[in-house]
């Protein structure tokens, strides 16, 4: 047998910007550290917040004795996908009515766009010219760029949206850039809880942003990653969207549950299409099934069943939507609390952007040497963007995590400076 | 105006297809022996005793929570499914040259694979590599293999329709032929759909030649304890690969022989030549993963997990799997001796000879179709039934359908 490996060339990949962080944090040996990046939501304790009925509904599922383990369809459970679509768009959506709504159960938020990302890549426009562009946001979530490129599309641009000098969302800068993208571009936007700044615009803002893309003929690819963790209410984290589908947009929608059911490891998901007419659903479905059929075949049972069986049991939803209140409000005075502890050490300037951003991220509006002060000096990790995930302040930790920030903020970092 | 005018309507699997004209079908003595899943005597789904059992510990398991897990998936699960596959003592696993990524079914598995491979095998995303399967194969492989980026996806010989068994010369002929450094796709056991797998010795030739003309060996292992009732000699090709010192991979399937279908537990399980390689491996099929689907779901990874690594939990699971496996051979056993006894025409020793859920019929398309459309029995077109769908009250009518077609259409 040949003594050289066929692989003898392959690399060790490079670890992402989230694996360093994390790998940096677990090896530090200080007693006052703090990892201040997470894409779960967090409790006290550090851990995934587990919702209250996630047991004892699980518990539930798995002592049925009916229950089978048969393959679900490719498309995944048809009560499933029903579920999700109602609640991105609301029971009584037209787009519902008309049969021109539909889902496709998919692995969590990554799954989904993974998938939309293969439909478009192989059917967007396909009689027309090719698939142009896809923009993301600047400042944009991990790997959104990476499972778009994973789909084949390479040609990936961003729209301005942090604005550093305002410490929030520009809807101006953002409306110049898609003034000049090409027409029937793609723009990935998040419908609330903007990953990772938390910078939301504002009802006025979606609405100059739908008509530019009306008028450009600019595709919608919404991500909706934590619906009803960024004002405590689905409906309205979905207004965007709902939005968008009254002026009468075709567009996709990646659902993730993985955040808002705390169901991580049970990769629960949906993408929705919405286009002009059923027949046009039905064919994108059926291609839907083709590119899920070499991915990932057909998706996982157990997750899906749970939020199925949430969000069509009364008592079982009302206190489903008490949980997101709760961690709604908790996130809130995490934010309160960081501002003011601020405040009180006396630091230079506003931090209003830590209370008006909202869901589960914030960005800070810290420079990239300031960021690296906190890692290196303070023991406090978070990504050079500056952005943090709330929830993963704790009551121990935000002391800590105040007076780093204070002193990064109001020290001489000559030597940080490149 | 919509973009999406002029996507056209996929066309349907042949599989699901046949599942959807079944259940259409209002015929009272109708049969599909097209389903893709196991099932009793009574013709229901069956979810293993052992699982029931696990699913419990874990509902109840409060030290458990759903968390993300890491990309490659749980550790104990890729450790104990890999080890299922290559032995307990396997010299590859002792020598810290063997990684597992936890994947969704042999789908997933196949696909991360592929895509790997496609990236950093041969040269730099060489699409063009040779990439070989059986004549037939599971449908599924063509689509998978080239949407992971692969232009050149070519049969080998496998199927000999005429001795009703393996082509084994033209396979190795194939084999001689193919541009060094393919990719070959090989059946571990209970081959999809033809039943029929090479004996130890025939594994020794196909090895020996894959070694010399440096072809890729990459198993699809998905009926593991399902094909015979014994997991190491269902492994026994693999092992043999790893002993001569092949790189290799194989994807793993735990639907079938845990009942476990909509968990989708899968694991590719690599075997490289050193620690150094495995690990750089594993690293790109980790960035691979986080495109596709993030990390995987712990559900069944957790419950095939314990059931491995739990000696009286992986006592219960063999003899579940035996269950199975026993079912199966009593109805190839059964269907034999009825058309023997009927007289039909040709010879059925074939029924017995294939191992695992699929029987290679011989039937051809015009006998398929009669079968189908007169005696409501359905078939894959290709002549494939699946032995999980034959139950003791449905042998006869079975038979009968089989010996009447048989005798009236040529």
């Amino acid at each position: 047998m040949a003594a050289l490996s066929s692989f003898a060339d392959t690399p060790t990949a490079q670890p992402s910007e989230e694996d360093r962080l994390s790998l940096a944090f677990l090896k530090d040996r200080s007693t006052e550290k703090a990892l201040l990046w997470c894409t779960e939501y967090l409790n006290e304790e550090g851990h995934g917040s587990l919702l209250p009925m996630t047991r004892k509904v699980m518990l539930q599922i798995y002592s049925d004795p009916t229950l089978t383990l048969d393959y679900l369809p490719t498309l995944g459970l048809p009560e499933f996908t029903r579920s999700a679509t109602e609640l991105a768009l609301g029971r009584d959506s037209p787009a519902i009515r008309e049969n021109r709504a539909g889902g496709v159960q998919t692995l969590g938020g990554t799954g989904a766009i993974r998938l939309g990302a293969e439909l478009l890549q192989r059917w967007y426009n396909v009689g027309g010219a090719r698939c142009g562009p896809v923009y993301l946001s600047s400042p944009s979530g991990g790997s959104v760029a990476a499972t778009l490129q994973g789909a084949g599309i390479s040609d990936i641009r961003s729209y301005r949206y942090w604005d550093p000098d305002k410490k929030g969302f520009s809807v101006a800068p953002l409306l110049e850039d898609l003034e000049v993208a090409p027409e029937q571009s793609v723009i990935v936007l998040y419908a609330s809880a903007h990953c990772p700044t938390g910078a939301e615009p504002s009802q006025s803002d979606w609405k100059q942003i739908a008509e530019v893309m009306m008028r450009r003929r600019l595709f919608p690819f919404f991500l909706l990653p934590s619906q009803g963790l960024c004002w405590g209410d689905p409906a309205q984290d979905a207004w965007s969207l709902r939005y968008f589908v009254s002026l009468g947009f075709e567009l996709l929608c990646a659902q993730s549950f993985s955040t808002n059911f705390g169901l991580y490891s049970d990769r629960v998901g949906s993408l929705l299409l919405v286009l002009k007419h059923s027949s046009l659903l039905l064919a994108v479905q059926s291609q839907a099934a083709s590119v899920v059929h070499t991915l990932w075949s057909r998706p996982p049972g157990g997750g899906a069943r749970l939020v199925t069986m949430v969000l069509n049991n009364p008592a079982l939803l009302a206190e489903w939507k008490e949980g997101l209140r709760v961690m709604v409000e908790r996130g809130m005075l995490i934010r309160e609390k960081l501002k003011e502890r601020l405040r009180m050490l006396g630091i230079p300037e506003f931090w209003d952007h830590v209370t008006q951003q909202r869901g589960l991220y914030c960005c800070t509006g810290l420079t990239e040497e300031q960021v690296q002060f906190l890692v290196m000096t303070c023991h406090v990790y978070l990504p050079a963007s500056g952005c943090v995930n709330v929830t993963a302040i704790s009551g121990r930790t935000l002391d800590h995590v105040a007076e780093s920030i204070y002193l990064a903020v109001t020290s001489d970092l000559q030597e940080y400076r490149h | 105006m919509s973009l999406f005018t002029e996507v056209p309507q996929a066309a349907p699997v042949a599989v699901f297809k046949l599942t959807a004209d079944f259940r259409e079908d209002k015929h009272p003595s109708k049969v599909n022996l097209g389903v893709g899943a196991y099932r009793t005597d009574e013709c229901q789904p069956w979810v293993l005793p052992v699982v029931r059992k696990v699913e419990q510990l874990i509902a109840n398991d409060h030290g458990l929570n759903h968390e993300y897990l890491p990309i490659l998936g749980l550790p104990e699960f890729r450790a104990s499914a890999s080890k299922i596959a290559l032995g307990e003592d396997s010299p590859a696993i002792n020598e810290n040259r063997v990684g597992g990524v936890q994947s969704l079914g042999g789908t997933g598995a196949l696909r991360i694979g592929a895509e790997f491979l496609r990236r950093w095998y041969n040269g730099k995303n060489n699409t063009a590599t040779p990439i070989y399967v059986s004549a037939p194969t599971w449908e599924n492989h063509n689509a998978v293999f080239s949407d992971a980026g692969f232009t050149d996806v070519r049969p080998y010989r496998y199927w000999d329709a005429e001795k009703r068994g393996l082509a084994l010369a033209g396979f190795l002929e194939d084999l001689e032929n193919a541009p060094e450094y393919s990719v070959f796709l090989l059946h571990a056991c209970a081959h999809n759909p033809t039943g029929t797998d090479p004996t130890p010795d025939e594994w020794k030739q196909i090895a020996e030649i894959m070694e010399r003309k440096k072809l890729f060996a990459f198993f699809d292992s998905a009926y593991q304890g399902f094909a015979s009732g014994d997991l190491q000699k269902d492994a026994w090709a693999v092992r043999y690969f790893v002993s001569k010192g092949f790189e290799l991979f194989c994807a793993q399937s735990f639907s079938k022989n845990f009942g476990l279908y909509n968990e989708r537990v899968g694991n590719l399980t690599v075997v490289a030549k050193d620690s150094d390689n495995a690990s750089r491996i594993l690293s790109q099929m980790e960035k691979i993963v986080r495109t596709i689907w993030s990390n995987p779901p712990s559900q069944g990874a957790r419950i095939v997990a314990t059931t491995l690594t739990t000696p009286e939990l992986f006592a219960e699971w063999k003899d579940n799997v035996k269950t199975m496996a026993d079912r199966v051979l009593l109805m190839r056993s059964q269907l034999k001796a009825k058309l023997q006894a009927l007289g039909t025409p040709g010879t059925w020793e074939h029924i017995t000879q294939q191992i695992g859920m699929f029987s290679f019929t011989g039937l051809n398309p015009n006998q398929v179709g009669y079968l189908i459309k007169e005696k409501h029995v359905y078939l894959m077109a290709s002549g494939r039934i699946n032995m999980c769908g034959l139950t003791t009250k449905n042998l006869d009518y079975v038979a009968e359908s089989i010996h009447e077609t048989v005798t009236k259409i040529q």
